[in-house]
């Protein structure tokens, strides 16, 4: 099980703050691919692949890192701190 | 080095007086300090803060020993609220220590960009009863490609 979590407007048109899923999906870009195939809240926020950034574990990682040892992918869009 | 990711509101120069006591063999302290603009033309109403726990904390602790192995500076601080923030209220502060001033402010500017787009908070303004997230901005990005 890997543990899935949304922020920011991800969170908000998804319309949930995460959740656990099963995937036999093997890098990010897979697992994106996958989440756009549930619904189409999900291909809609995950159809332009340059407004938003994942991290793995909580560590940002890129598309086409691989899930083995992932534990929590998180999705959001670019940061806006400071 | 000390990290402070907090929903409290933070007293500016009591942050700066106890940083300061801290220090020793220091020549120079620079500060800074983000602050809710009160947004005159059209109106904020409030700012709220969403973070990630515990990527934050350790996302800024990762950015702060960067900035140690790149200047010779004594000591940093960084505070960064989330939660609901007024017009007017401090966001976050910046403190770097060094023995002369152009450490302490290289390393604080240093801090301040990597703070903006590297550290997973997102901002909403809430601008006559409705809300919109702030988007990054690409000079943002651009300010990062200096210290790389």
């Amino acid at each position: 099980m890997i543990d899935l979590i949304y922020f920011s407007w991800i969170r908000e048109r998804i319309g949930k703050s995460g959740e656990s899923i099963e995937t036999k999906s093997s890098t990010v870009f897979e697992l994106i691919e996958e989440l756009r195939q549930k619904d189409t809240r999900y291909f809609e926020v995950f159809s332009d692949l340059g407004s938003f950034r994942v991290a793995v574990n909580q560590e940002l990682a890129s598309f086409d890192a691989p899930l083995i040892g992932a534990k929590e992918i998180a999705f959001f869009p670019p940061m806006t701190g400071g | 080095m000390y990290v402070s990711v907090q929903n409290e509101f933070f007293d500016f120069s009591a942050e700066v007086k106890k940083f300061s006591e801290s220090l020793e063999n220091v020549g120079a302290l620079v500060t800074f300090t983000g602050i809710v603009r009160g947004q005159k033309s059209k109106t904020l109403d409030y700012m709220f803060i969403e973070h990630y726990p515990g990527m934050t904390e350790a996302q800024i602790k990762i950015i702060m020993e960067d900035s140690f192995k790149r200047w010779k500076i004594n000591d940093a601080l960084v505070i960064h609220r989330y939660g609901k923030l007024e017009p007017g209220e401090p966001i976050m502060m910046v403190a770097t220590a060094a023995q002369h001033r152009k450490e302490a402010f290289e390393a604080a500017e240093f801090l301040m960009d990597y703070l903006k787009s590297r550290a997973p908070f997102w901002k909403k303004e809430v601008v006559n009863g409705k809300e919109h997230w702030v988007e990054a901005i690409a000079a943002d990005e651009t300010a990062l490609s200096r210290w790389r």
